[in-house]
């Protein structure tokens, strides 16, 4: 079993070999799926000058939104920004760089990165200003962009449940963008509510599979919401 | 009288069929979720990774692990699927959503639409919306007419950054239905005490006025 087994026993341990201007992979939308505590020990940490890749920037005081305190970012590579007042100020004064990409190529990017595709043609952009500087070429008389796949040094997922070989299952829709990251990874580190058995999972239900794996960590979650909606009752 | 926001949903509405798997943006075309006639079934798409979209949930029910595309707390129906964000977009991609139905700030007659970039005003991102036209064969754009200080929206070239080139043909707004073809707008239905004279007023690009221009219907 020691071969197989990810599980390390620390988020030290979990994040160790993270370096000044690494490029990181993040799951989650909005708040929902982020991996909370190992953004909290990069902020730990301070490592500095980092490009992350995640959808969203978090907000302020939580999720990535944390990274920019200490001014930890670099670069954000995102689809949407800008839910947090200190993403506005640090952009506006040339401290951090935005590379804003569709929600879907963002997604392709990392799904092409980690099956080894280095990159795609995608009609999305097309005529848009994420179109300058790209190459383009016409299938069946449409015209299409080529996006460059995305890999990263490090990946930081949150996952519902891992085994001890790191096979992970996402819990509703916090899954988003986490297995797209998991593939990604030069070392892919996943945070989880609960580790189980090996064989306790049903292969026909594992979503990342082990062998994209290299860390798993077990946390405790504050699972913040960031829109919180309901149906009242009477 | 221009259309309320509820009119405009109900009337995006009667463009549902049954059957239909949909993606509604935020705004308006939520609203769109409240008309759907009781006769019908309809999937709807969150582009985080939900198909078969809900109601609210209640304060008991609630999940911070079960959301929308516009981040609010949602349930599921009967029948729903969750799956990851790159499967999500390949079913927008891809082409397999019946209808899309979106905001936007200009369209023109070529079928441009911009839709998330001022210039010199904070830029928050295009999140999903490129995917979304570029993907979809039937789009339906829902925006005012004009623009508070009487602007034309309806442009024969959008002024601002596109989201997607040559995608849109169906636009509702608060005064018309129109579609656009072969380099124009074509009036297809006014809204009910809105005049021809006051659309053709308030279109800037080419538009077609054909000889009979019918007031929309709601039941």
């Amino acid at each position: 079993m020691a071969g197989f087994d990810k599980v390390v026993a620390s988020y030290e341990e979990a994040m160790a070999g993270l370096q000044d201007n690494m490029t990181i992979l993040a799951g989650g939308f909005g708040l929902c799926g982020i991996p909370e505590n190992l953004i909290a020990e990069i902020k730990r940490k301070g490592s500095k000058g980092l490009t992350v890749v995640s959808n969203n920037c978090g907000v302020d005081g939580f999720g990535l939104g944390i990274l920019l305190e200490d001014k930890q970012i670099r670069k954000m590579v995102s689809s949407y920004v800008g839910e947090n007042a200190l993403f506005e100020k640090q952009l506006l004064d040339g401290e951090l760089e935005v590379e804003l990409t569709p929600q879907g190529t963002l997604a392709e990017k990392m799904r092409a990165g980690g099956a080894g595709i280095p990159a795609f043609y995608t009609a999305t952009g097309v005529g848009t200003p994420v179109a300058e500087g790209k190459e383009t070429k016409q299938f069946h008389g449409r015209e299409y962009l080529l996006e460059e796949a995305i890999t990263g040094d490090f990946a930081i997922v949150k996952g519902w449940k891992a085994d001890r070989y790191g096979n992970v299952v996402y819990r509703h829709t916090a899954q988003n963008f986490n297995p797209l990251a998991a593939t990604a990874g030069k070392i892919t580190v996943v945070e989880v509510e609960e580790i189980v058995e090996v064989g306790e999972l049903d292969p026909a239900h594992i979503h990342t599979p082990g062998i994209y794996v290299d860390r798993v960590v077990l946390g405790t979650f504050e699972k913040r919401i960031e829109k919180r909606t309901v149906t009242p009752t009477e | 009288m221009s259309l309320t926001r509820e009119q405009m949903a109900q009337r995006v509405a009667q463009e549902l069929q049954d059957g239909f798997y949909v993606n509604l943006g935020i705004g308006i075309p939520t609203l769109v979720a409240n008309f759907v006639p009781n006769n019908m079934s309809v999937m709807l798409q969150s582009e985080n990774g939900l198909l078969g979209m809900g109601e609210f949930p209640t304060e008991d029910t609630i999940d911070a692990d079960m959301i929308n595309a516009g981040k609010q707390t949602v349930t599921t129906v009967k029948g729903a699927s969750i799956f990851s964000s790159a499967e999500s977009f390949a079913m927008i991609r891809g082409g397999h959503v019946d209808l899309t139905v979106l905001g936007a700030f200009e369209v023109d007659v070529q079928g441009n639409i911009a839709s998330w970039m001022i210039p010199n005003k904070l830029i928050k991102g295009m999140g999903g919306a490129m995917d979304l036209v570029a993907g979809a064969e039937n789009i339906i754009v829902t925006m005012t007419h004009a623009s508070k200080n009487g602007d034309s929206k309806l442009l024969s070239n959008c002024s601002l950054p596109l989201t997607g080139k040559g995608c849109i043909k169906k636009v509702l707004t608060d005064l018309a239905w129109l579609e656009i073809e072969n380099g124009a707008f074509i009036l297809k239905e006014r809204a009910p005490g809105v005049s021809v004279e006051e659309i053709v007023e308030k279109t800037q690009g080419k538009l077609i006025v054909p000889d009979d221009v019918p007031e929309m219907t709601f039941s």
